[in-house]
Order: structure tokens, then C-alpha cells, then sequence
């Protein structure tokens, strides 16, 4: 039941992009179409699924004290994380490019790019600082995704209305984008009155 | 023979030269890494809520920027392209979790403060993007002047934004630091009394100014300002 607490949290209450701002690089910069942003909201829900119950069982297994080396390794887990990102981005990059060339190249520079998006990496410190368990990590990484991928879809598809406006010539493009989000931002704070628990009854 | 010459006569150039300079000078304003790169957004809107956090970060994110830069040109020749991903990532979390223990030793409440934010330096676009961009393809020097003026042009803004949410949010400047001033508020000792003074008396904080969202907008309205004073920065599409 915890779990699907946080799943509701991670998604709509305490949303990577619109209350943590993590993930911002690309969510401004790939939110121009719905069709792309789609993509890579769906290729960061897949890598935050999996990279966080991975980054979990090494934290708790290889880096803490009681793990495998006996020793307090946790100075490493930056490095250690960031190449299981790497490494799975790689994966997803590998799939994606086998089953979906027409994704892969509408996609471009920006699947490699999922590897510095601040939300994975972010997602897993988020993990260790709140001491997730096992299934708990599995339900924030899931979650945590689709807040993303919400996201990004929902700004992309008001940017692909806005362009038809007429937006102050210095504010056009980047400077819009900006306000929008914060906007949503605000708006996704209503949300902050939803009791999760109830959920779970 | 020729290049050897050249070389040389590149040596002699002095320090600072006028490219140097504009590659200190220019992600100031003209090539700014958070509102022109759109480099480096998640830090510069989650820290800003206070003055000290900010100015912390932005040294931080400077040392990293151009300690990678520096590294990552004296190896771009060693570095086979296919793996430079994670060379690059590897270089920047040895720096990352060099600058993660310091702070952790000398400055524990700010640690705490910045949280996960600090490890996150490690996917700032503003390191990726400059090493990328700049430092694959120039001398250590020039980038690793490259990497302190984005570290600068990144500070500029984080220290913008932070000094307008500190001020109108909690009424402070500097809170935490010896030179912390109380600006505005019913406190005694503050600039403005809100209490006593009778012109002041309707005057309340502006809790959204608290709220990372906040940032959003002041950097929307920096952009705008930026853009109005200096049109060719204008999107065109």
C-alpha cells in the first residue's frame, strides 16, 4: 500500500519537473512537439524504472556498511550511479534503434542526453536521502517517471498552441516556455491537498 | 618544421589575451549559459530561495566546470570517441565528490541545505554541454578560462534571482552569513520596521517568492530583459 502512496506522490504531488524542477535541460528544450515528447517521456519513464531498484541494490548491497566489502563505500556511489545511467541509456538507445528506427531519429541527441537528465540521477539520490526499500524505490522510479512524462507532454502540447499567439518578440520561444512552466507549476501545487493515504483505503 | 613554429609563436601570446578575454567575458551576457544555453536550469531554480546556497553552488559548479574543461582538453586527444560519455562523467563525479566531501567537512548546515543538488552538478548541462561544445576541441587553457567564465555567467543569474526571492520572500539578504542584514519586516532590527513604521505597515513577505517556482518567472523576466537590451539574442522562429 506504501507503495502506491508514493506512486501517487512521486507522479502528481511531488512531481519531478514542476516541484523538484529536475530533468528542466531537455524538458524545455524537446517540448516544441507532443509526438517527440511523448518519446522521450516514455525512454525516461523505462530508464527511471529500472536504473532506480538498480542503483538501489548496489547502494544497499556493494556501498553501505553492511554490505558486501564490509566498509563504508557510499563516497563512490556518485560514480557508481552515473555509470549504471550511462550504461542503460546506452540499452534503451540499442532497443529503441532495433525497434523503432522512425522514434530513434526524431529522438536524435536527446536519447543520449537522458543520461545527464538531473531527473534519474536525481531520482536515485532522492532514493538513498528518503531510505527507500526495495519495492518503495520500484514505485518512485515508475512514478516519478510519469510525472515526468506528464509533464513534458502537457508543456509541449500548450508550446505547440502558443506559437499561433502573439507573444511579446523578446519572450517568444525560451522566455514563454518559462512562465508556462511555472504556471503549471502552481497549478500542480493544488494538488499538494490530496491526502495519498485515502488511495490505499 | 612550420608547426613547431607556429606553436611558438602561440606561446608567446600573453595570458590574457583579447580571445581569452572574451571567452571570460562572454557567457556573461551575450553566450549566458542558463539564459541563452538553457544550460543548467534544475540547480538554478531549486537553490535560489536564499543567498548563501547560491553563491555556494555557483563556486561549485565554477570549480567543476573548469577543473573538467581543463582536464578533459589535456585528454581529448586520448580519449577514443565511443566512450567519451563516460570518461567525461567519470572525470566530473571524481570532481563532483571532491567538492561533495569539502562542503560536507567545512560547511555542514549549507550541505544539508543543497541536499541532492550537489551530487546533481554531476548531470548540470552546463559541465556536459561545455565540455561537449568547448573543451573536446580547444587547448586546457582556453578551456579552462572557458569553463570559469560559464561558471560565472551561470553564478550571475543564480545570484540575481536569489538576492530578488531572499529579499521579497523573507525580508532578509545574506541570512546565515556574518554580514546577514535584515532588510524589511516587523523585527526590530531590521532596515524597515514594519511594526513602527507607519508607511511600511501594510508591507508582508511574498510567500510564492519561498516557492522554487518563483524562479521561473524572475528568470522569465530576466530573459525578457536581456533579450529587450540586446535584440539579436531574439528567437526568430
Amino acid at each position: 500500500m506504501e507503495a502506491i502512496n508514493i506512486f501517487i506522490k512521486s507522479a502528481f504531488i511531488e512531481n519531478m519537473v514542476l516541484a523538484y524542477f529536475l530533468g528542466m535541460c531537455s524538458f524545455l528544450a524537446v517540448s516544441k512537439s507532443v509526438k517527440t515528447a511523448f518519446g522521450l517521456g516514455l525512454a525516461v519513464i523505462f530508464v527511471l524504472g529500472i536504473t532506480m531498484p538498480i542503483n538501489w541494490v548496489i547502494n544497499e548491497y556493494l556501498l553501505s556498511e553492511t554490505g558486501l566489502f564490509g566498509m563504508d563505500l557510499t563516497f563512490l556511489r556518485f560514480i557508481l550511479f552515473i555509470a549504471v545511467i550511462a550504461s542503460m541509456v546506452q540499452l534503451v538507445e540499442m532497443v529503441v534503434e532495433k525497434f523503432s528506427p522512425a522514434l530513434y531519429t526524431s529522438l536524435g541527441i536527446f536519447l543520449p542526453l537522458i543520461t545527464v537528465n538531473c531527473a534519474i540521477l536525481g531520482g536515485s539520490l532522492f532514493m538513498i536521502s528518503r531510505e527507500y526499500n526495495f519495492v518503495e524505490s520500484v514505485a518512485f522510479g515508475l512514478g516519478g517517471g510519469f510525472g515526468w512524462f506528464l509533464a513534458i507532454v502537457l508543456l509541449a502540447a500548450i508550446r505547440e498552441k502558443i506559437r499561433y499567439s502573439d507573444v511579446p518578440a523578446p519572450l517568444r520561444g525560451l522566455g514563454i516556455a518559462f512562465i508556462l512552466t511555472g504556471l503549471m507549476g502552481i497549478a500542480f501545487m493544488s494538488l499538494m491537498g490530496i491526502d495519498p493515504a485515502a488511495f490505499a483505503k | 618544421m612550420a608547426d613547431t613554429a607556429v606553436k611558438e609563436v602561440k606561446k608567446r601570446e600573453p595570458l590574457l589575451g583579447k580571445k581569452e578575454r572574451k571567452l571570460l567575458l562572454d557567457p556573461l551576457n551575450d553566450n549566458n549559459p542558463i539564459t541563452v544555453q538553457v544550460l543548467g536550469i534544475c540547480s538554478a531554480l531549486a537553490v535560489t530561495s536564499m543567498v548563501l546556497p547560491s553563491v555556494v553552488m555557483a563556486v561549485a559548479v565554477t570549480f567543476v566546470t573548469a577543473f573538467s574543461n581543463l582536464f578533459v582538453s589535456l585528454l581529448r586527444r586520448r580519449i577514443p570517441k565511443q566512450v567519451r560519455m563516460i570518461a567525461q562523467l567519470v572525470i566530473i563525479a571524481f570532481l563532483v565528490t571532491v567538492v561533495e566531501l569539502l562542503l560536507k567537512a567545512y560547511n555542514y548546515p549549507v550541505y544539508k541545505q543543497l541536499s541532492v543538488y550537489i551530487g546533481l552538478i554531476i548531470t548540470n548541462c552546463i559541465v556536459m554541454g561545455r565540455l561537449e561544445a568547448f573543451a573536446m576541441a580547444n587547448k586546457p587553457w582556453q578551456s579552462f578560462l572557458d569553463g570559469i567564465g560559464n561558471g560565472l555567467g551561470y553564478g550571475a543569474i543564480l545570484i540575481t534571482v536569489a538576492v530578488v526571492r531572499e529579499l521579497f520572500g523573507k525580508g532578509s539578504l545574506f541570512a546565515g552569513t556574518p554580514i546577514a542584514l535584515n532588510i524589511i519586516g516587523p523585527n526590530a532590527d531590521y532596515w524597515i520596521d514594519t511594526s513602527s513604521n507607519p508607511w511600511f505597515s501594510w508591507y508582508v513577505n511574498n510567500n510564492l517568492m519561498v516557492l522554487p517556482i518563483a524562479a521561473m518567472f524572475i528568470i522569465a523576466i530576466l530573459i525578457w530583459i536581456q533579450r529587450t537590451v540586446n535584440p539579436k539574442l531574439v528567437d526568430a522562429s
